[in-house]
């Protein structure tokens, strides 16, 4: 499952549907926070389940596909943010590694240690990685591009903090525990 | 309800008839050129190129022009944004200062901020067309065997294609959802106050995800079924060899893209300076 070439058939297929979801959320699923050209962008929130789910390279992958079909289909690739969103997953996959919410269990630990991961991988995709890949490539004033991904990034923080928390508490609600079962007497 | 999103037609130009990986490789070549160069005079003959390329491919215009509108609404804030921030950058670059008109406070409009931003603005131009012709002119299962071809895991560009197929199902399931919870008295739009939003937002978010672990399920196990992945290779249904049209092509983009880069860089910046 780790190496590209030893994906597991389940971690293709959640690449490939993953990334669709992430697409259609990007089109349809923003909320306007009443702040002009600012939406509260759902599909992030489900990029870190994903990463959470199905591991760091599920979530580069889903960032990285989701993100350029997107672009694609709305306004033309913008290559840096492309890239900061496949950052985010891989992170956030990375650092909440070792949760298994597969066998039902995202507690009070768990749902710290998944905040956790998802701020540093928010921190590092939208302040440092978009911003310096904008620079880079496009040259773009260094005040601006750090304002975006500051405000960027701080969206996306709560964004992730509450739905991703909400639907990963609900999701692991719906597997059975470990060890749930008592043996009657 | 849904907006149609961009989808490929085959109306049978010297475009369409292309080979996929030649489209893929020209669209990344043009990419990368168009990212690293800074150079006016490239960035133009680029454009130039590109554009011809759209016309000769014919896609009709209806295909593309919700796309074009908001291309032209996300350039025209982005400008403003640059201006608003950095009205020196242009000055900063180009190391000079030719004051046209004076505005308010720090802002003024020298030729030099005009230049970069137009420079800017080409260079996001450049990309659009070879990005938008790439997904309408290439025929959807020939994605994935062209993507396979020039070096990507076969299983990456399985992925792949799993998106394009599986986005027009997910969008459907969406609208399902959303308006069976619109019925219901969840409303999403602006009436609403913020923080209910994001509830009724994870009220719809929630039954999605859910459904959606169960296709990845259902899919998974109909692939395993089939024995996916259980080889190093895999042959494509849709893969042609390359004619000598294709060479042709491929020859031309690496051409071009490889003369951009030494233009660009010939007089060791990246910026091409007209001031100086």
């Amino acid at each position: 499952m780790q190496s590209s070439k030893g994906f597991s058939v389940k971690t293709v297929v959640a690449i490939g549907i993953g990334a669709a979801l992430f697409v259609v959320l990007a089109r349809f699923g923003s909320i306007p926070t009443g702040i002009p050209n600012t939406n509260l962008q759902t599909n992030y929130a489900i990029l870190a389940l994903f990463a959470l789910l199905y591991g760091p390279w599920a979530g580069l992958l889903i960032g990285l596909i989701g993100h350029t079909v997107a672009d694609l289909i709305s306004f033309g690739p913008w290559f840096s943010w492309i890239i900061a969103s496949g950052v985010f997953g891989l992170l956030a996959g990375l650092f909440s590694r070792g949760i298994r919410i597969h066998d039902g269990e995202f507690g009070g630990k768990e749902i710290l240690r998944f905040n956790i991961a998802q701020i540093i991988a928010n921190a590092a995709a939208w302040f440092i990685v978009a911003p310096v890949l904008d620079i880079l490539i496009y040259a773009e004033p260094a005040n601006k591009v750090f304002t975006q991904g500051l405000a960027a990034g701080a969206m996306n923080m709560v964004t992730v903090a509450i739905l991703g928390t909400l639907i990963a508490i609900a999701y692991s609600k719906t597997r059975t525990k470990r060890g749930s079962l008592t043996r009657e007497a | 309800m849904p907006p149609k999103l961009l989808s490929y037609s085959d109306v049978g130009s010297p475009v369409h008839r292309l080979n996929g990986v030649t489209k893929l490789i020209a669209f990344l070549l043009f990419s990368i050129a168009g990212m690293v160069s800074y150079d006016t005079r490239c960035l133009l003959v680029m454009l130039v190129i590109s554009l011809s390329v759209f016309y000769i491919s014919k896609v009709p215009f209806k295909q593309y022009s919700f796309v074009l509108y908001l291309i032209l609404i996300f350039s025209a804030l982005n400008q403003l944004a640059i201006f608003l921030f950095s009205p020196e950058q242009g000055v900063q670059i180009y190391g000079t200062r030719h004051e046209l008109l004076h505005i308010a406070g720090r802002y003024s409009l020298t030729s030099e901020q005009l230049f970069y931003q137009f420079n800017v603005l080409l260079k996001f131009a450049v990309v659009v067309p070879p990005a938008l012709l790439f997904l309408l002119a290439t025929e959807p299962s020939e994605f994935a065997s062209s993507l396979n071809r020039v070096g990507v895991s076969y299983k990456v560009a399985y992925a792949i294609s799993l998106t394009m197929r599986y986005i027009p199902d997910v969008q459907q399931e969406y609208v399902n959802i959303s308006t069976a919870a619109q019925a219901r008295g969840i409303d999403l739009s602006k009436k609403e106050k913020l923080g209910r939003r994001v509830k009724n937002m994870a009220a719809i978010l929630l039954p999605l995800v859910l459904a959606t672990l169960e296709r990845i399920e259902k899919v998974s196990a109909a692939l395993e079924l089939r024995g996916f992945g259980r080889k190093r290779k895999r042959t494509w249904y849709r893969s042609r060899p390359l004619t000598k049209r294709d060479t042709l092509v491929i020859a031309g983009a690496v051409l071009i893209s490889a003369a951009v880069l030494v233009i660009t860089f010939w007089d060791g910046s990246r910026f091409y300076n007209p001031f100086v």
